[in-house]
Formats: C-alpha cells, sequence, structure tokens
C-alpha cells in the first residue's frame, strides 16, 4: 500500500527524522542516516569557534537528504528569522525548524515568538516546521500562518522520557490538519512507536540515537518502531474495552 | 584597522578580502558561512568584497543540531 507523507510538496516514505546533535564523532552521521533510511536531517548554525574549528556537519549528511536547519540559540522571532535566512542563503534549501527558547532549564519553546516567526518565513516562501509545546490553539495559529507541519515536543528537549504530553499531542492529531511531528523528548523505540500508533504523522529524534551506546543500531530500531506504528495506526486497532472479552470460544468445555 | 568578527573586536590588515581573511585565519572557505554586516554575502563573492573599518563579520558554520 502507497503510504507517503507529503510535506512542502515534497513525497517522504520516512516517517523518521534525525537530529545530528550530540553524536560522539561525525563519521557517525552517516551510517545512522542509511541505517535509518530517514531523508529528513536536521542541523544548527553556529558561529566558527577559531581557536577549536570543527568539521562542517553537512559534509556527513547524504545529498539526497532534505536538510532541516534549525533556528535555536534564537530567543525571539527576528532571530529566528535571521538563522533560517542565513541557512537559506548557504544553500540549505528552504526548509526550516523553528525553534524560539528563551527558558534554559526545560529549554520550552516560545509559541507565541513561534507563530510570528513562521508567518514572516511562510510568506518568503519557506517550508515552515515549528517546534512548539503542544496547545490546541497556539498549533492552529501556526497552521493559518502557514506551517507545513506542527511539531509539538514529547517531553522537553534531551530528556528521554518519552511522550509526557500524550493526551495534548493525541487532541492536535484530531484537530490540526497539517502533519503532526512529535519533536523533542521520545527517548525509546517504544515510544516512537506508540506517537506514530496515536497517528501521528512523523517523528523526529536526536538524543535517543546520538547518546545511546551503539546509536547505529539504536537508529535501525527507531527505524522499524516507527514502521510498526504507523502500519498499526492505518490498520485500526481494536476497541480498548474495560472487561475480559474471551478470546477463546465460551461454549463446548471439557468438564460440561 | 578593527572589525567587528564573532562579536569580538579584531585588528586586521588593511585590503583583505573576505576570502583572504579566511585563508589567513586557516579556516576552509567552503565549509563557513558568511554574514557581513547583518547581509548573508554569497560564496562568489568572498574574493570581490574587501573588508573596511568597523565592519561586522559573521563567521558561522553549519553544527550538529536537532
Amino acid at each position: 500500500m502507497e503510504d507517503k507523507l507529503i510535506i512542502g510538496g515534497q513525497e517522504l516514505e520516512s516517517r523518521l527524522f534525525i537530529g545530528t546533535g550530540k553524536f560522539s564523532s561525525h563519521e557517525i552521521i552517516p551510517k545512522v542516516i542509511a541505517v535509518s533510511g530517514s531523508q529528513v536531517i536536521t542541523m544548527a548554525l553556529r558561529r566558527v569557534n577559531f581557536s577549536n574549528e570543527q568539521d562542517n556537519v553537512l559534509n556527513y549528511i547524504d545529498k539526497k537528504c532534505i536538510l532541516l536547519p534549525n533556528t535555536s540559540g534564537a530567543r525571539n522571532a527576528g532571530e529566528a528569522v535571521r538563522i533560517a535566512r542565513i541557512a537559506r542563503e548557504a544553500g540549505c534549501g528552504n526548509w526550516v525548524k523553528i525553534e524560539v527558547i528563551s527558558d534554559n532549564k526545560y529549554l520550552l519553546p516560545d509559541n507565541y515568538e513561534t507563530i510570528r516567526a513562521t508567518e514572516i518565513l511562510a510568506k518568503e516562501g519557506f517550508v515552515v516546521l515549528p517546534y512548539m509545546s503542544p496547545d490546541l490553539m497556539a498549533a492552529k495559529r501556526l497552521e493559518e500562518a502557514g506551517a507545513a507541519a506542527v511539531m509539538p515536543l514529547g517531553a522537553p528537549i534531551g530528556t528521554n522520557r518519552g511522550l509526557m504530553t500524550r493526551e495534548l499531542i493525541r487532541i492536535l492529531i484530531a484537530e490540526i490538519k497539517v502533519p503532526i511531528i512529535v519533536d523533542a523528548g521520545i527517548g525509546r523505540p517504544s515510544q516512537a512507536a506508540e506517537a506514530m500508533e496515536m497517528g501521528a504523522a512523523a517523528v523526529l529524534v536526536n538524543t535517543a540515537i546520538a547518546t545511546a551506546q551503539d546509536p547505529v543500531q539504536t537508529a535501525r530500531a527507531f527505524s522499524l518502531a516507527v514502521q510498526a506504528g504507523r502500519m498499526a495506526f492505518l490498520s485500526g486497532p481494536g476497541a480498548v474495552q474495560e472487561y475480559a472479552v474471551a478470546s477463546s470460544p465460551l461454549t463446548g468445555f471439557l468438564h460440561k | 584597522m578593527q572589525i567587528r568578527v564573532n562579536g569580538s573586536l579584531e585588528t586586521i590588515p588593511f585590503s583583505l578580502s573576505i576570502k583572504e581573511y579566511l585563508l589567513n585565519k586557516g579556516l576552509k572557505p567552503e565549509s563557513v558561512v558568511i554574514e557581513l554586516n547583518g547581509q548573508v554575502v554569497k560564496r562568489e563573492q568572498w574574493e570581490r568584497i574587501v573588508l573596511k573599518e568597523n565592519d561586522e563579520l559573521e563567521v558561522l558554520r553549519f553544527v550538529g543540531g536537532g
């Protein structure tokens, strides 16, 4: 069965987006991308440190992948817009993950500034994927502002705590027309599968893969989990019941 | 003369192009992104644009991120 995710006019087969932060070496990244089959890869833009120059991470990302630069480091809409424009000029294409954060403890996104940045960048022709706190009204505003997808967090960034916000994400999936991509907090393949079973269009995973003892095998596990979760969602799971409903016939017992 | 690079003041020789500045710094020009006075400068122009007193230069690159 054909089941493609379409974002910004692009057909995607993989519903697992991968972030490139926190890997112990850049050399692992191409292996992770290859084994996961991921087609959308995130990265960040930073000032060069002249005393400790590092490779450009783009050299480790398969040219067939869609680059999704994030605006991390932006504390307001203006800074996010500036980073997005720089990334596009630098040849990253026109996709951007809006990330506006001014809370350093929980790294929770500023939905208001995120909506403003989305409005501006969508008008400039960007394919805008905003990272947000799962709030229905904010998600509606993002949709109206031209977001190509909405990316609610499952738990704070880097915590590996899973779908702490599941009931709010469930509401977004039910009410928002653009794809819902669960971003941040997913720590285990089972949690990615759960998001997909709930009807999320995709998940974005970084820390859980990058900080695993074996990132390549973990990437493969996530890829399988996302496929399994998606397949389960499309298959229409059976109803949840309060009391037991026997699976074996309740007639013809041997003791009768 | 002085320019500001990534937020810090720096003294550089006169009539240095962006490309020469990067090479002097030991950077591979193909690995960085340049913003000069708030405007992104495309790679093709780096040889042509000469840095001026009080210019604000941002030398950026893509790093791992989620």
